[in-house]
């Protein structure tokens, strides 16, 4: 079985001279090929967590792998093999795009000749090649990242960290840096992907860790799995009726709370009945069976998943209440 | 969906030549300073406001206040070109400290940090940019310098010592550049710097006799390291000196050695520990 692609596990961060730890133990398990989200507020410690992993911050406690291999033991050759995109585009705003890729393979250690066809390629691949020759200062915010990204890829690193990618882009560039990242996923890259951003977590990655440092206490991983396991986690189907006639509100709070086994919330004004139900599936059945037999006329009716973004927040709500 | 569309293909990526730890060192640090080298052509204009500062000042001082200074030799452009010379050394300081800055905050250097490159590099890179740029700051200065009167009687190895004596104090203040540029945590600190550069230099005997100053001012400007190197090199580019003063004034070639050597000692482990520290 080939080593997962990164490993932590019961990671602990204190900058000296800060009031409170950044890290309280971070655990992480990412199998090579995908995309792992790392989703939480600013403050969580989710930077920390990407500068120990990427060999630039010393852990206090706990270890760290990449590929099977030890950060704090040897740095040099996790070098090898992960590509760090930071919160800032950390190119050179002077030097071309072309030369700024050159220099870097150089700064990799390939042959000149090498490091100019290695450019010539990410250049192509990350669609900057009519840019190639401007100053950096002159690119948008998404060719930057594209940029900042191409000079990761230049080893093909087993991982790409990509610290908040997206923060501070327009729609576009969003777009841009999303794309690129489906790609780089595609041709298998493993990606640890830090983001504020539910939805951007929800897009690009296969799993999420939310990351939450409840007050004083610093951050650690308060849930993990796919998007949909995070949904369901927090027992989250809605099942929700509006019914036609305002005088079969009654009949309608009845039977979803008789099918959701807990007395339903009924909106008057919207005419709508719900309530939170275990099973959606079945509970759309029941429901749709005892409303006809009812004779309820329905106008609308749906189970719905709870946004991811009302999942964040009741996990990092619930981070707060247990600390 | 949007204007990149990568192609997903398998990513076959080259793989580093082979090489000894020393042998990339060597062109680690080459790369870099290429790296700022290439920011001189980009960026011509800072170029010529870092050379063009001290030129006028030289122009000012010649021909607008040099007629009030009460120079040894009656002629105020011999003595006051070397101590130019050492004034655009100090300059150099908030030059390297900028660039330190600029690459910490930017994200660079942290970047430079996360690859499998030599570690000494990033800051030998930015020593042998720095020092290159202030030699050619320093030579067209002193072209400047000639074609305003200046002249050096004192023989080319003479001038030759002097003009080494200048890069010295110059490598001795990339240090501190480095470790202030370390130590910084924004863009107030830089001003901070810049604004104590030139009372700094006024606190010597860069533009006029410490033993016309108060009794304390003069000792300390005395004291200045950056007086031990304009007077060295007025000394060897045979230009007169300034009449008078203590000990250190009479070994100024000693101390103008023994003065970057003790900033170096104390900087450069600083600005090296500083720097390995940011991994804390």
């Amino acid at each position: 079985m080939p080593p997962l692609a990164v490993h932590a596990d019961g990671l602990r961060k204190h900058y000296p001279g800060s009031p409170a730890p950044a890290l309280a133990g971070v655990d992480l398990t990412v199998p090579p090929g995908t995309v792992h989200g790392l989703l939480g507020p600013n403050g969580a410690g989710k930077t920390t967590a990407v500068r120990i992993l990427a060999t630039l911050l010393r852990a206090d406690a706990g270890r760290a792998e990449i590929d099977g291999i030890d950060v704090a033991a040897r740095p040099a050759d996790v070098r090898r093999r992960i590509g760090l995109v930071g919160q800032y585009a950390a190119i050179d705003e002077v030097l071309d795009g072309r030369r700024n890729l050159v220099m870097f393979g150089r700064l990799l250690h390939l042959s000149p000749a090498d490091a100019r066809r290695r450019a010539e390629q990410l250049l192509e691949r990350f669609a900057l090649v009519e840019a190639a020759d401007r100053p950096v200062s002159g690119y948008s915010g998404g060719m930057r990242r594209r940029l900042d990204i191409a000079v990761a890829m230049i080893l093909a690193p087993a991982v790409l960290f990509l610290d908040e990618p997206t923060t501070g882009l327009d729609p576009r560039g969003r777009a841009e840096v999303w794309s690129a990242v489906r790609a780089l996923v595609a041709s298998g890259t493993t990606v640890l992907l830090t983001t504020q951003y539910l939805d951007e977590a929800d897009q690009l990655a296969a799993r999420i860790s939310v990351l939450a440092a409840p007050r004083g206490a610093g951050g650690r991983v308060v849930a993990e799995g796919t998007p949909d396991e995070l949904r369901a986690r927090i027992g989250g189907d809605r099942i929700e009726v509006v019914v036609r006639r305002p005088d079969d509100l009654a009949a309608a709070a009845a039977v979803v709370s008789r099918v959701a086994g807990t007395d339903a919330d009924v909106d008057a004004d919207l005419r709508r009945v719900a309530a939170p139900v275990p099973d959606r599936m079945a509970a759309l059945g029941a429901t749709l069976a005892g409303l006809a037999g009812a004779g309820v006329a329905v106008e609308d009716l749906a189970v719905r998943r709870p946004t991811l973004d009302e999942v964040f927040l009741r996990l990092t709500d619930r981070a707060e209440v247990g600390a | 969906m949007s204007t990149a569309a990568p192609i997903p293909a398998p990513d076959v990526a080259p793989v580093p030549a082979p090489g000894s730890p020393l042998r990339w060192a060597l062109a680690d640090t080459a790369t870099l300073a290429g790296r700022q080298l290439a920011h001189l052509r980009a960026r011509p204009g800072e170029v010529a406001g870092a050379v063009g500062f001290p030129i006028l000042l030289l122009l000012m001082f010649v021909y607008l206040l040099g007629g009030m200074m009460d120079a040894p030799g009656g002629d105020y452009r011999q003595a006051l070109s070397p101590g130019l010379f050492t004034m655009t050394m100090l300059f150099g300081l908030s030059a390297t400290m900028i660039g330190v800055l600029t690459d910490a905050q930017r994200g660079i250097t942290d970047r430079f940090r996360s690859l499998p490159m030599s570690a000494g590099a990033v800051l030998a890179g930015r020593a042998v940019a720095d020092m290159v740029v202030s030699a050619l700051a320093l030579a067209v200065l002193l072209g400047a310098a000639l074609l305003v009167g200046w002249r050096p009687t004192g023989g080319p190895w003479s001038a030759a010592a002097a003009v080494g004596l200048l890069l010295l104090l110059r490598f001795s203040l990339l240090w501190v550049g480095i470790w202030l540029g370390l130590v910084a945590r924004g863009p107030g600190a830089l001003t901070a710097v810049q604004t104590f550069e030139f009372p700094f230099a006024f606190l010597s005997g860069v533009f006029v006799a410490p033993v016309t100053m108060p009794a304390v001012l003069g000792a300390v400007a005395e004291w200045n390291p950056l007086s031990s190197t304009a007077a060295a090199a007025r000394e060897l580019f045979g230009n007169p000196g300034w009449e008078g003063g203590g000990w250190v004034a009479q070994h100024a070639i000693a101390m103008a050695v023994l003065w970057p050597v003790v900033i170096v000692g104390v900087f450069a482990p600083l600005a090296v520990r500083r720097y390995r520290r940011m991994s804390r």
